[in-house]
Parts: structure tokens; sequence; C-alpha cells
């Protein structure tokens, strides 16, 4: 048994601390041979600190396409040859996206919107958007707008937003080589605002940006520092058009490696399974993810790309005899 | 008085749905394979890019002028 894993076994299994940045490299190297031991410790970690329960959550865009800033695996940027035209969702068929995602037996449903922040026109389009899913379906109600004020932020909990997503993307080192229209430090802000506000934080980001394995682990440990309710855990989809259009997928066992190693790291985080494990890890791989570390998954259709049916991710669970966290038990 | 006629055909496909190119020499493999996790964001009848709504459930895709697709 490699080192890492006997340090990680007492550290985070056994008193919940999670690994720092060298720790988590030490995972993200382990070889092949290694890699369903770090995979079952993960799962051994997760069941202890979190329990057997998966979070089923929903995504719809409000308004897509037509951003103005210049994040390079975004095909929503307004400043590259996507062919993502603009469009806007109305308040029914948002409803009804709630409807469908609660008929999974989800608990979440987020909102989100291609902006650097919201407008006053967003703004309104929330409130009435929240206001209407509340009246009509039993669902937690997310949201994802870029980056905001203080008054925006306590806009949205005044609304019943109860958690609030904006995603670091990858680490502060490398952010400069994926986005150049706004710093990280202008996202931790809106974290740190989030926070403050008593909304639940979710960030995470993506992984295949090009990233090192070195840059990777430091990403780990600035979301552990940040200590997010969520981390939802992208694998890069390269979208035409955009400058990462050309760029490889994450090779799946270096993902499965990336999930035990993020688990190790923040072992009472909801770690969410987000886009692009359909390529990256197939169905095969999405089981072992599952049984490696994550314990939330984001169901049915994406932002702009499609997902697997949200039937065959329940019954993969049900497969796997995890059960689907209840509305109650988040209330 | 009832209109018995048959309804138009639709229109050939010419461009790939997903990339936006002609299909006149023979269908693109890669952007087959792609499209099983994307939706269409050309009319393949006209080429004009169309306005793509993707929800949990589904997606609808509108061409100006040869309407909406939705799968």
């Amino acid at each position: 048994m490699p080192e890492i894993l006997d340090q990680a076994r007492e550290r985070v299994l056994g008193n919940g601390v999670g690994l720092d940045e060298a720790g988590v490299l030490a995972v993200l190297n382990l070889p092949d041979e290694h890699l369903p031991a770090a995979l079952q410790l993960a799962h051994e970690v997760r069941m202890r600190w979190c329990g057997p329960e998966v979070e089923v959550e929903g995504i719809v865009s409000l308004k897509t396409g037509g951003c103005p800033e210049d994040c390079h695996f975004c095909s929503q940027s307004g400043l590259f040859t996507s062919p993502v035209r603009s469009v806007w969702l109305d308040i029914p068929a948002l409803v009804e996206a709630a409807k469908q995602t609660a008929a999974t037996g989800a608990t979440e449903f987020c909102i989100v919107a291609a902006v650097r922040g919201p407008d006053a026109r967003l703004m309104k389009q929330m409130r009435e958007g929240v206001a209407a899913i509340r009246a009509a379906v039993d669902i937690q109600v997310a949201a994802s707008l870029g980056m905001l004020t203080q008054e925006q932020v306590d806009e949205l909990v005044e609304m019943g937003v109860h958690r609030y997503n904006h995603n670091l993307e990858t680490c502060r080192s490398y952010f400069p080589n994926v986005v150049t229209t706004h710093s990280w430090e202008e996202r931790w802000e809106t974290l740190r605002m989030v926070r403050e506000s008593g909304m639940e934080v979710c960030c995470g980001g993506i992984l295949g940006l090009g990233e090192t394995v070195e840059q990777r682990a430091e990403f780990a440990a600035q979301l552990a520092e940040l200590d997010p309710h969520e981390v939802p855990l992208n694998f890069l989809n390269p979208r035409p058009g955009t400058p990462l259009g050309d760029r490889p997928v994450v090779e799946g066992k270096d993902a499965l490696r990336a999930i035990a190693a993020f688990r190790l790291a923040m072992p009472r985080t909801i770690l969410r399974y987000a886009g692009g494990r359909e390529l990256t890890l197939g169905d095969l791989g999405t089981r072992d993810g599952l049984l490696g570390g994550i314990n939330a998954v984001i169901v049915g259709n994406y932002l702009t790309t499609l997902g697997r049916p949200a039937n065959a991710d329940l019954k993969l669970l049900e497969d796997l005899k995890m059960p689907v966290k209840a509305l109650s038990a988040t209330l | 008085m009832t209109d018995l006629s048959p309804a138009p055909a639709a229109p050939a496909a010419l461009w790939c749905d997903r990339c936006g190119e002609s299909v006149a020499a023979g269908p693109h493999p890669a952007c087959e394979a792609a499209r099983a996790w994307e939706p269409p964001r050309w009319c393949a009848s006209c080429r004009r890019r169309m306005k793509v709504q993707v929800v949990p459930a589904g997606w609808s895709a509108v061409c100006v002028e040869h309407g909406e697709r939705r799968g």
C-alpha cells in the first residue's frame, strides 16, 4: 500500500481532516495499480463523513449564449465563433423544467445564466421565476448568475435561493490561461459574499483545461481552503469554436484519480458529478466514480449539451444501493 | 372543405446540423457521434444557426425558416 494512502486512512478517514496539497499531488501521481485502493479509500471516507445518500440535481439555462466573458472552455461566450445563439427561457418553461427535475426525485434545481453578472432584467426574471417555482414545485432552488454585488446577494437570499454556484474553474496560478476578462480574485470575492450571506456555497471547476497535475493539486487545496458546501467536478467537453475546442478529453483513469484525490482533500463536501463525465468516463467509469468518492449527480441534460437520461443514473444508484437524498433531509 | 393533399415533404438535409458544413459528399461520422451528446445547432435545410434551448429532459431548436425541432 502506498504511504500516502496509509496516511490518508488515518488522517482523512480516521480524523476527518483533508489531505493537504502535497498529499493530493501524491494521490494524483499514484500509478494505475494503486487506483482501485485510492478509490476504495475515498469511498470509505465519503460513507463515513457524508453517508450513503446521493444528492440529485437538475440544471437549466435561463439565459443562454452572448456572454461578454472569455472563459476559453465555454461555448456561450459571445467572443468566440461558437454556434450557440443567445436565447432566454420564459417563466412557464422554467417552471416546467423544475417540475421535470423534481419528477426524477431531485432535491436541487439550479438556474444558470451566461453572464458576467446579473443586470436588472435578469434579476427581475429570477425574482419571478423563483417565486413561480416555489409556488408550484417542491424543490430547493439554487442559482448561478456570475459575479454578484452585495445588493444582488441580499436579493437572492430574500428570493429564497438557498445555494449559489460560482466555480473558480481552475487553480489560481492557471486561471489567467483560461479567462482574461476577469480575475480569480473577483470570483473569490463573490464567493466570500455568498458565504457571509448564509447561502450555501457551491464551487468547483473543470479538469482538462491544460493544467498540470501539480495545478490540479493546487486547485483541490484552494477549494479545500474555501470549504464549499458542494464541489461540482466537470471534465472538459471540448466545444467547437472555443479556444479549447481541440483539447483532448481527460483520460478516464486520470479523472478517477482526481475524484479520489478531491474527496480525500474534502471529506465532508458534496462532491458532484457535473459535465463531461459521459465522454471521459462512460457508463463504467461513472459507476467507478460513485464508488470512489462522488456523492451527488446532475441528472438529465446540461446547459448546452446533453447528459445521460435521468432514469439511467437513478437505476445505477438503485443498483449501487445508494439512496437518493430526500427533500425533507435538506430542509 | 378538407384539404386531402399530402403534406409537403421536409426539405432534404443539405447541411450537417452539428458543424454547418455541406453533407453533399456524405455524412460526417465524427459529428454524428458527437450529436449523441449535443442538440443540433444548424438547420440542415438552410444552414441558418438555430435558437436552441436545452432543458433537463429535452431540447428544442428553432430555425426562422423551417420551424422547430424537438428532442
